[in-house]
């Protein structure tokens, strides 16, 4: 064996070392305060940084396993499915873009719904899911959404509907801006009834559906920090040609131009909503 | 000026030539009329070729046009005794979005529209026709107060979009459409739109929950500016005009779509050729419309117009 040999013998097995390195996603950066945070805690911690207060985005899974009593929630299966209609082609195919996202995120929509129980009480509810296309709403969004508002006409149950959504789905075009006509129709027809709707926002909520359902709750909560805007930032920079200031459409700011209720850590977001449901609902049975 | 637009082109030569040869007849006292009425007669072929085959992004110029009609200039041919409302009682009035009561034949009318401008200096008073939310706040009001005295109303649709700036954030933009959007919803009155020219996303459907939506032949109604789309999606601006087909927001388009009713023809060319004719044809649409309303249970009213935007969307089903 030359000394070549042996160098080249004693590099691959060095490379067979690093293999067995520590795995990865146990670590994660805070994309706010860049601590370095260990997953398991910051899961433990609804995915909010222990060092600054970030709330991460959650799926809809960790959201309903944060929120509702254990087993509870029972999605309700409704079975339609986004159709590229319109033959949308951007930088690529609306089916293809649909197919990539199902297969990245394991869902088909970008909403969730299902009644559950939170501490005792029944709930219809709405979770959406900003890794699905952006959270964007287009007709099959639309349609769950508004058949959960109207189950909850029959059914009397308070609505609950956690958004995170960029907006109308443009590859529908015109069908998704008539959505947030129907979802803001429906929830007429639920304040007919006196049932509460309570909306919850999360980051993000922008453009379309901001301007529908998610500003219409009876009360509306916040989760701290989130981008809550008609417009989005960069367009209205775009527009104004000005740099606009720290916190501007972030939920502290809309708290204080009055268009929110509350702004709830996600960690008191559960027992924030069972309070409200309790104090609000007069079809709820008074517990003594 | 008359056609300024850049595909337009070739009929504005034509008639630069006829007046050329006009003014050559004039000058030197030849007659010229038989050589005129062959080059006018090219240019109404030329023009009649022209307008038929006219792409989406083209739509949008003429939809865009600063000449075309607007709000306040159908109101006063179309309606009586105009009588403008100013303010929401919250905050100010926005120019962006008149309303008012006036006669239509012998219907009282609430009439509520976007408004643009016909120069720089009413486009700038007006905000280019993009509201803040007083201007849906004041049209509510005056929604109400149409439901309150039984009279039904109509709306006309042109704007580029609600306005995306610090102030209209600050106060709710998106407050004030969510709401419109669901208090039209339960309007005890019948509720008649038409877009006028541009339907810019949800600034458009902001005072656009009705019982009936007409287009008029030249405008356009999408869920975001082709311009917007195109700097999102194909991340290229300059690429609105591949953006304006693939978005489908001609009046064609959103007549096949079932969003709106009909289409309510204008003049060759555009509305801006002529106004008169233009008033008179969204005239006797929403005489016609008004009038079978009338002999309508207000219930049946409401639901219609719940049950329209309910069945609205676009899905496959799964087995």
């Amino acid at each position: 064996m030359s000394i070549l040999d042996w160098f080249s013998e004693n590099n691959s097995k060095a490379k067979v070392a690093e293999k067995l390195d520590i795995p990865e996603d146990v670590w994660v950066k805070c994309s706010s305060c860049n601590a370095t945070l260990y997953l398991k805690d910051l899961e433990a911690n609804f995915k909010v940084c222990l060092e600054c207060n970030y709330h991460f985005r959650v799926s809809s899974e960790e959201r309903i396993n944060q929120i509702f009593d254990k087993n509870s929630f029972k999605e309700i299966v409704v079975p339609i499915e986004p159709i590229d209609f319109l033959k949308f082609v951007d930088t690529e195919k609306y089916s293809v873009r649909l197919e990539k996202a199902r297969k990245k995120t394991k869902k088909k929509e970008a909403v969730i719904i299902g009644e559950g129980l939170i501490n005792g009480q029944p709930v219809n509810a709405g979770i959406m899911d900003f890794s699905f296309m952006g959270g964007s709403m287009g007709s099959v969004v639309g349609e769950k959404l508004t058949l959960i508002i109207e189950n909850a006409i029959e059914n009397k149950n308070p609505v609950v509907i956690f958004t995170s959504s960029g907006g109308a789905r443009m590859q529908e075009g015109i069908m998704s801006l008539m959505q947030m006509a129907k979802t803001s129709g429906a929830l007429f027809r639920l304040g007919k009834k006196f049932v509460p709707y309570i909306s919850v926002l999360c980051d993000p909520t922008t453009g379309g559906t901001s301007a529908s359902f998610a500003m219409l709750g009876d009360i509306i909560l916040a989760e701290p920090g989130a981008l809550i805007s008609f417009a989005g930032p960069r367009v209205i920079e775009q527009t104004i040609r000005q740099k606009l200031p720290e916190g501007f459409q972030r939920s502290e700011f809309l708290l204080e131009h009055g268009m929110l209720d509350k702004i709830v850590n996600r960690k008191d977001m559960r027992s924030t909503l069972s309070s409200i449901i309790g104090l609000l609902n007069p079809h709820s049975q008074k517990k003594s | 000026m008359k056609y300024s637009l850049s595909f337009e082109k070739p009929i504005s030569d034509l008639y630069q030539k006829i007046e050329q040869l006009k003014e050559l007849a004039d000058d030197g006292g030849i007659d010229l009329s038989v050589e005129v009425g062959k080059i006018e007669e090219r240019a109404d072929h030329m023009k009649k070729e022209i307008y038929a085959k006219l792409t989406p992004s083209q739509i949008v110029q003429i939809a865009r046009h600063i000449k075309r009609p607007n709000t306040v200039n159908l109101c006063n041919l179309i309606f009586k005794d105009f009588i403008e409302l100013h303010g929401d009682r919250l905050f100010s009035d926005d120019p962006s979005i008149v309303g008012g009561i006036g006669f239509l034949k012998k219907h009282r009318v609430m009439i509520i529209g976007h408004q643009k401008g016909h120069d720089t200096k009413e486009n700038i008073k007006r905000n280019f026709g993009m509201p803040h939310p007083e201007g849906y706040r004041k049209a509510l009001r005056l929604m109400k107060m149409a439901e309150n005295f039984n009279m039904p109303i109509v709306t006309f649709i042109d704007t580029p979009g609600a306005y995306p700036g610090i102030g209209a954030e600050e106060r709710g933009q998106a407050e004030a459409i969510a709401r419109n959007l669901k208090e039209m919803t339960g309007l005890r009155v019948p509720v008649i739109s038409v877009v006028i020219g541009e339907g810019g996303s949800g600034g458009a459907l902001g005072i656009g929950v009705s019982n009936k939506l007409y287009m008029m032949q030249n405008a356009v109604y999408s869920v975001i500016s082709p311009e917007g789309c195109a700097s999102i999606l194909f991340k290229d601006a300059k690429k609105a005009d591949r953006a304006a087909s693939s978005l489908k927001i001609t009046s064609k388009d959103i007549v096949g779509l079932g969003i709106s009713d009909g289409v309510i023809e204008e003049p060759l060319g555009g509305a801006h050729h002529d106004w008169d004719a233009t008033a008179d044809k969204i005239k006797k649409v929403l005489v016609r419309d008004l009038t079978a309303y009338k002999k309508m249970d207000v219930d049946v009213v409401i639901d219609e117009r719940c049950q329209k935007f309910r069945s609205m969307g676009n899905f496959g089903y799964t087995s």
